[in-house]
């Protein structure tokens, strides 16, 4: 359903640290049904791009404008900062962040609070263990069962998320965010520190995520051949503005985005004094 | 190949060993070496030596030290031989022993007061253990499974005591009443401390909390119109059952248990009473923690615990998880202040000090964060070994300091460090492939 008007509307996004303008004007679209990717180089604000919108940061100023299907336009930045996941814009970490003591399980049934914790009529009613809690439990434990099939992690359900590999733990992170039934999917760097083969799985997970469920995904990587294989619109940044749009095959051939990763052409020659420290030149009289 | 590493050990060992005595020489030489003692002339002290005792000391250090490597090698070479084998306790073992420890658990807090060896003394010391454990069962939710510090837990305490103290004195209300009030007054003041509190952590965290214990302690000492100050209050009426005094002479409009049911009056009856009361506010606790933990709310809880951050990204509001964890463990500590003061009949700032609260952290860390059945064995453990201890008198508390360091250096996330996941996809119906 790729509608006229796009799920997400950043426009003018900026962040200022003190000083530091991490972030200058930004804007930036996400449609639903589609993957976007965010690229740049270390350091050009990507990950605060991605703290502000899902309510990590206020920005300092610009608009987040979400087209809920139910709840119309809502303002992100004007929510407190929990609120953004309620609104279905939920996220990923490039630190993984489970809860590692809890098992794989239990951090999916986590990731239902919000809907759980009114079913349990604050616990009144699931401390009596009425039956519309009960129901509504099943139906949790269900959609866990579902993500855990869907992402291989069924063997590994009762196993606390903190013993498992690193490739699992980016894979039990991505179900518990799908278990929350997001409209707009945030990963931050979802492919850092996975294999190729892992990072092929992960292209195809996300392909079929986007057919199944309809729902937007937005993405910030490095792994180019995975941004350029799977992403429908790409935006690049380099420090803290945008400097290309478009789609992969655009982008690809922009000469700023070349430039930004790259850098500019450059005469050949070494400077004398890094010569030296590297010893490469004549040794030192 | 024992002998050869004993053999090629031993200089390394009978070294240690010996620095170890030396140690003990010199610290024994003052501490022990020399005492005094009234002087033969009846005038002032005297500075005595007993040299001969210095010579024990440092001959038990030497050989002790010597066998506690040895000891420590053997060990470890029995660990690395086993290694790979199967544990001694399985984990399926591990719990049908945790199912049968609650069984057998409950069965001897029932019968205990009908037991032949149940006296005065061992009804009260029963009951310090069950307000121990109810305590701790508070402070659990916090610390244990919300992961919040709590250095003033015992204000709950005291404001579950004082609420029911007030309430009974001032206004003539009755224990069954008061008992759902306390709690609510103390949850209530869980929820104002949780407020100030709500963005710290660690050490803030730490003193915050340790500052509101205290100033709770210097409000009831001073507030002499409303407290009493370091009076107290007293004249607190005992709980009655249905209306049914355990008194031989039943205060005026109440009727006595021993007319009623017709049995021998007994001043035990009454002790036996109380006992059951918090035995029973100690299951209902448990039941309802239990229950919670495996509730949405008790999972936020435990989600906030590990990563605040996340909890957050997930939709979960922090500030409701804290405020309630807060608030639920004061509850609990309301109940526990409240049952405090009906059974001792008096209540005064003395019995809320620091000590107190660290005495509660103490059993939760003991006890394995987070676990409901390390919480008891931890109060039985820190309430009945100095009563054991007490024939060793004066170096009572110095046994009890060593067996903490020794636990927590024997196991280091408490006596029950295995968390117990609330949900298992192997034990639901319709699991597997």
């Amino acid at each position: 359903m790729n509608s006229a008007l796009p799920l997400l509307e950043v426009s003018g996004l900026t962040m200022r640290f003190g000083g530091l303008v991490a972030v200058d004007g930004v804007g930036l679209t996400a449609r639903t049904g589609d993957i976007t990717a965010l690229i740049g180089p270390n350091g050009a604000g990507k990950t605060t791009i991605f703290n502000c919108l899902t309510g990590f940061y206020k920005p300092t100023s610009g608009r987040l404008l979400l087209r809920h299907p139910s709840r119309g336009e809502v303002e992100l930045q004007r929510l407190p900062g929990f609120q953004v996941a309620r609104h279905g814009v939920v996220r990923t970490f490039q630190n993984i962040r489970l809860f590692p003591r809890m098992t794989v399980l239990e951090n999916l049934m986590v990731a239902q609070h919000v809907g759980l914790m009114a079913k349990s009529g604050f616990s009144i009613a699931g401390l009596l263990g009425l039956s519309g809690w009960r129901s509504a439990e099943k139906g949790a434990i269900d959609k866990a069962r579902l993500w855990l099939d869907r992402l291989e992690l069924t063997r590994v359900a009762d196993e606390e998320a903190g013993n498992l590999s690193y490739g699992m733990q980016r894979r039990v992170e991505i179900a518990r965010a799908m278990a929350t039934d997001p409209l707009l999917l945030c990963l931050d760097e979802p492919a850092a520190g996975l294999n190729p083969r892992e990072t092929a799985a992960l292209g195809e997970l996300l392909l079929s995520i986007r057919e199944q469920f309809g729902i937007g995904i937005l993405l910030i990587e490095h792994d180019m051949s995975l941004v350029m294989r799977i992403s429908d619109q790409v935006h690049v940044v380099e420090y803290g503005r945008k400097i290309a749009e478009g789609t992969p095959d655009q982008v690809r051939n922009d000469e700023r985005v070349i430039k930004a990763y790259l850098g500019e052409p450059e005469e050949e020659e070494m400077p004398a004094e890094v010569a030296q420290d590297l010893n490469i030149g004549e040794a030192r009289p | 190949m024992t002998t050869q590493t004993l053999t090629h050990r031993a200089p390394a060992l009978l070294k240690d060993a010996a620095v170890a005595a030396l140690l003990a020489l010199v610290l024994s030489i003052p501490f022990i070496g020399l005492y005094t003692a009234n002087s033969d002339q009846g005038q002032g002290l005297a500075v005595l030596s007993r040299w001969h005792w210095v010579g024990y000391v440092v001959a038990i250090v030497f050989v002790g030290r010597l066998l506690f490597s040895l000891a420590g090698d053997a060990l470890a070479r029995r660990r690395m031989r086993n290694a790979g084998k199967k544990p001694l306790v399985s984990i399926a073992m591990g719990h049908t022993l945790g199912r049968a420890f609650i069984v057998l658990a409950l069965l001897f807090a029932v019968t205990l007061p009908f037991m032949p060896y149940s006296d005065r003394y061992v009804l009260d010391l029963g009951m310090t253990v069950l307000i121990y454990i109810m305590l701790a069962m508070g402070l659990n939710v916090t610390v244990g499974l919300a992961g919040l510090l709590d250095l003033g837990f015992v204000a709950f305490y005291a404001i579950g005591a004082y609420t029911f103290a007030l309430m009974s004195t001032v206004f003539g209300l009755g224990f069954w009443i008061c008992l759902p009030l306390s709690g609510l007054v103390a949850a209530a003041f869980g929820v104002l401390l949780s407020l100030p509190i709500l963005r710290l952590r660690g050490d803030y965290l730490a003193i915050v909390t340790l500052g509101f214990g205290e100033i709770t302690r210097i409000v009831l000492l001073n507030w002499q119109s409303l407290t009493g100050g370091p009076n107290g209050v007293s004249g607190i009426p005992r709980p009655t059952l249905f209306g049914m005094s355990f008194d031989r002479r039943p205060p005026e409009g109440l009727s006595s248990f021993h007319e009623v049911t017709g049995i021998e009056f007994s001043s035990e009856h009454r002790l036996m009473f109380l006992y059951f009361i918090i035995l029973g506010l100690v299951l209902l606790a448990s039941w309802v923690v239990w229950k919670l933990r495996r509730l949405p709310i008790g999972r936020s809880w435990e989600a906030l615990r590990e990563d605040e951050i996340a909890c957050r990204s997930l939709g979960i509001n922090p500030t409701a998880s804290k405020v309630s964890a807060y608030a639920t463990g004061a509850l609990l500590g309301g109940f526990a202040g409240c049952f405090f003061a009906a059974r001792q009949g008096f209540v005064s700032p003395e019995s809320f000090g620091f000590i107190e609260s660290a005495l509660i952290l103490a059993i939760v860390v003991l006890g394995g964060m987070g676990s409901q059945v390390g919480v008891v064995i931890a109060s039985l453990f820190i309430v009945l070994l100095p009563e054991f201890a007490r024939e060793f008198a004066d170096y009572r508390m110095l046994l009890f300091g060593a067996a903490m360091i020794l636990i927590m250096v024997w196991r280091p996330g408490g006596l029950l460090s295995n968390r117990e996941p609330t949900l298992k996809l192997s034990s639901l119906k319709g699991a597997g492939p």
